[in-house]
């Protein structure tokens, strides 16, 4: 108690211990501005790309147009192109990237476990079931919102289910984990399997193509589906991130220091939910964004939730639209599933991480 | 979900009773682990838990902290039963270091540390976090560490960190869980001293601790537990007779005074073949 204190040791100047955080500050701020680049160049560069090219020039004065300034709109098709089927393929990849890069980070401070990711423990599939589920039967109940409503919905109750099966005594192993994430993934598989049983021809095509994961299905009307999912969880993601350092230290630490560990647990559960059924309602799995992009975060900024959600934000929307670009001029005119493109590159990733936690761990605790 | 929301409150002055065990029986996994237990703890004073393994030491710590439920009786904190309390108006009165440390991710000592100073984000005492840290780190003698990542630490450094994690709180309660378990030896005089120095500040200490000698040394009072109840609570020259300690520990031992400070010394009687 600083009011009864009676013998104050002296304070040592604060300056010897300040330098390592500073360090990471600036590392931080570097990074912001390098991965807002990165992510403003990708939209600019994604959009002007592709079998129609449209110059930046052009596009520049196109969005000036529509924005009410100085430009002029593109002649002949490539206005449509570009604001029929670029620019909403290029926000989508934006809300998806950003969502699921979040949810990753956010997965990996609730269950104390850098391997937790969406993709990984079952949660992107365990929404995918909703969304089949919705496509399948043809459920119009919510209008332009049921898939993603659906998606939301058994995101939540497959995050609820890996939470409460995976965690013994406070925390996660990474074996109980991954082992969790088999099952849930092989029960997802079985349920989507049912689901494409009973579905005709014309929405087996329309499953089959969005379960490998793709941005191609992107229209307006998708987005403002989604959209208000992945706003209203990026926007309370940051709000946790104190919270989720004490969680660091272990569910009862935490409690003792003042964190209301039930309260916290709920919330987060919603909030990946919510993120993780934006993100696969209308594209599908794609996996290891969640697990790659907040992982690279926290070598060069730390990881510190604060400065880890935001980044892994901006990050992994900058990665997803990069990614998208790339999925779709590699191989043109075809088009490779922007899910199998990020399963190829993140799998090695995964391999990788697993071999060093198991070397940092001693075993497979 | 509660909707009810109270505004936690600061902790003002420490009480001379911060905490206590009121008939305090707990059941863990459907055994009694602890049978009636009455104990005060009082500001000003380090109190030593000790006793045999499996006698209730941290189960009682941990109902003192607020962790476990009372099966019938209960704990208090500031003369209100602990589950009254808010989570965050318990960590702006009692600190508490848990045996086991972990950390899920490689974040440096100062920032561990740091955490410590959660409790008071947002309040007037958040002006003193950078002196609070600074001082934690020099009390435990961690303050070269700061820039390493906590989890490349030792077992006996990432203790003093985790303790100096606890002396950053600023708490009026101070509980501590075999604090020098995995300490040398100088490191183990470090945090008796440092024990001395939080109960001068009108703090209240307690110590669950296995090391006799240490108790006795620094301790005010020591509580002696046996098989759920407390057996005796006292000065330790009061409670640490070679009689008494014979029968709990069920080990002979001799129980001298330390010619230096007077402290009880306890050897166990060795028969060396």
């Amino acid at each position: 108690m600083t009011a009864t204190a009676k013998t104050e040791p002296e304070a040592r100047p604060a300056s010897a211990v300040e330098a390592p955080p500073k360090r990471r500050r600036a590392a931080a701020t570097l990074l912001g501005v390098v991965l807002t680049g990165l992510l403003a160049l990708g939209v600019l560069v994604s959009a002007s790309n592709g079998a129609f090219a449209i110059p930046i020039g052009d596009l520049l004065a196109s969005v000036g147009h529509r924005l009410g300034l100085p430009g002029s709109p593109i002649d002949g098709t490539g206005e449509s192109v570009l604001w029929n089927i670029r620019f909403p393929r290029v926000v989508l990849g934006v809300i998806v990237g950003a969502s699921l890069a979040c949810a990753g980070a956010l997965m990996q401070g609730m269950f104390g476990n850098p391997l937790a990711e969406p993709g990984i423990i079952g949660v992107s599939s365990g929404a995918a079931v909703g969304a089949v589920c919705a496509i399948a039967f043809g459920f119009t109940f919510a209008g332009n919102w049921t898939i993603s409503l659906c998606a939301f919905a058994a995101g939540l109750v497959t995050v609820t289910v890996v939470y409460v099966l995976s965690r013994s005594g406070g925390r996660t192993e990474v074996v109980t984990l991954v082992l969790t994430g088999v099952a849930v993934n092989g029960l997802a598989g079985a349920l989507i399997g049912i689901f494409i049983f009973y579905a005709d021809n014309d929405e087996i095509t329309a499953i089959t193509f969005w379960q490998m994961g793709s941005l191609s299905q992107a229209t307006w009307p998708k987005i403002l589906a989604v959209a208000p999912l992945a706003l209203i969880g990026l926007a309370l993601a940051p709000t946790y991130g104190r919270r989720l350092d004490l969680l660091a230290l272990g569910e009862r630490p935490a409690r003792h220091l003042g964190v209301d560990v039930e309260r916290l647990r709920l919330h987060l559960i919603v909030i990946v939910a919510l993120l993780t059924g934006a993100a696969v309602a209308v594209s599908g799995v794609i996996g290891f964004i969640g697990l790659v992009v907040p992982h690279l975060v926290r070598m060069a900024a730390g990881p510190g939730h604060r400065l880890l959600l935001p980044l892994s934000t901006v990050g992994g929307a900058a990665v997803v639209v990069w990614a998208d670009l790339a999925a779709r001029t590699i191989a043109a005119p075809a088009e490779i599933p922007l899910g199998i493109l990020t399963a190829l590159i993140g799998s090695p990733f995964f391999f990788w991480l697993l071999r060093r936690t198991r070397r940092r761990q001693g075993g497979w605790a | 979900m509660r909707i009810r929301r109270r505004r936690a409150t600061d902790a003002g002055a420490v009480p001379d009773r911060p905490a206590a065990a009121a008939g305090l029986h707990v059941r863990l996994g459907g055994k009694e682990i602890l049978r009636g237990v009455d104990l005060d703890v009082r500001s000003g004073e380090v109190l030593g838990l000790v006793g045999p393994n499996g006698a209730g030491k941290s189960t009682l710590l941990a109902a003192l902290s607020g962790d476990l439920e009372a099966a019938s009786g209960g704990a208090l904190l500031w003369d209100r039963p602990i589950g009254d309390w808010s989570a965050l108006d318990v960590a702006r009165r009692r600190a508490v270091l848990p045996q086991a440390h972990r950390v899920s991710f490689p974040f440096t000592v100062r920032e561990v540390v740091e955490m410590g100073r959660a409790p008071w984000a947002g309040t007037t005492r958040a002006d003193r976090d950078e002196e609070r840290i600074a001082d934690a780190l020099a009390r435990t003698e961690t303050e070269d560490f700061a820039p390493r990542p906590f989890t490349s630490l030792s077992g006996g450094e990432q203790a003093r960190v985790m303790l100096a994690r606890v002396i950053a709180q600023d708490a009026g309660l101070v509980l501590l869980d075999e604090p020098t378990a995995a300490l040398d030896l100088r490191h183990q005089e470090l945090v008796g001293r440092l024990c001395r120095d939080l109960a001068a500040e009108g703090r209240a200490v307690v110590i669950v601790v296995h090391d006799l000698d240490l108790a006795a040394a620094y301790a005010d009072r020591t509580a002696l537990l046996s098989q759920g109840r407390i057996a005796s609570c006292g000065k330790p020259a009061e409670v640490f007779t070679a009689e008494r300690l014979g029968g709990v520990y069920r080990q002979p031992v001799k129980v001298e005074p330390d010619p230096d400070t007077g402290a009880p010394r306890v050897t166990p009687l060795r028969r060396i073949c």
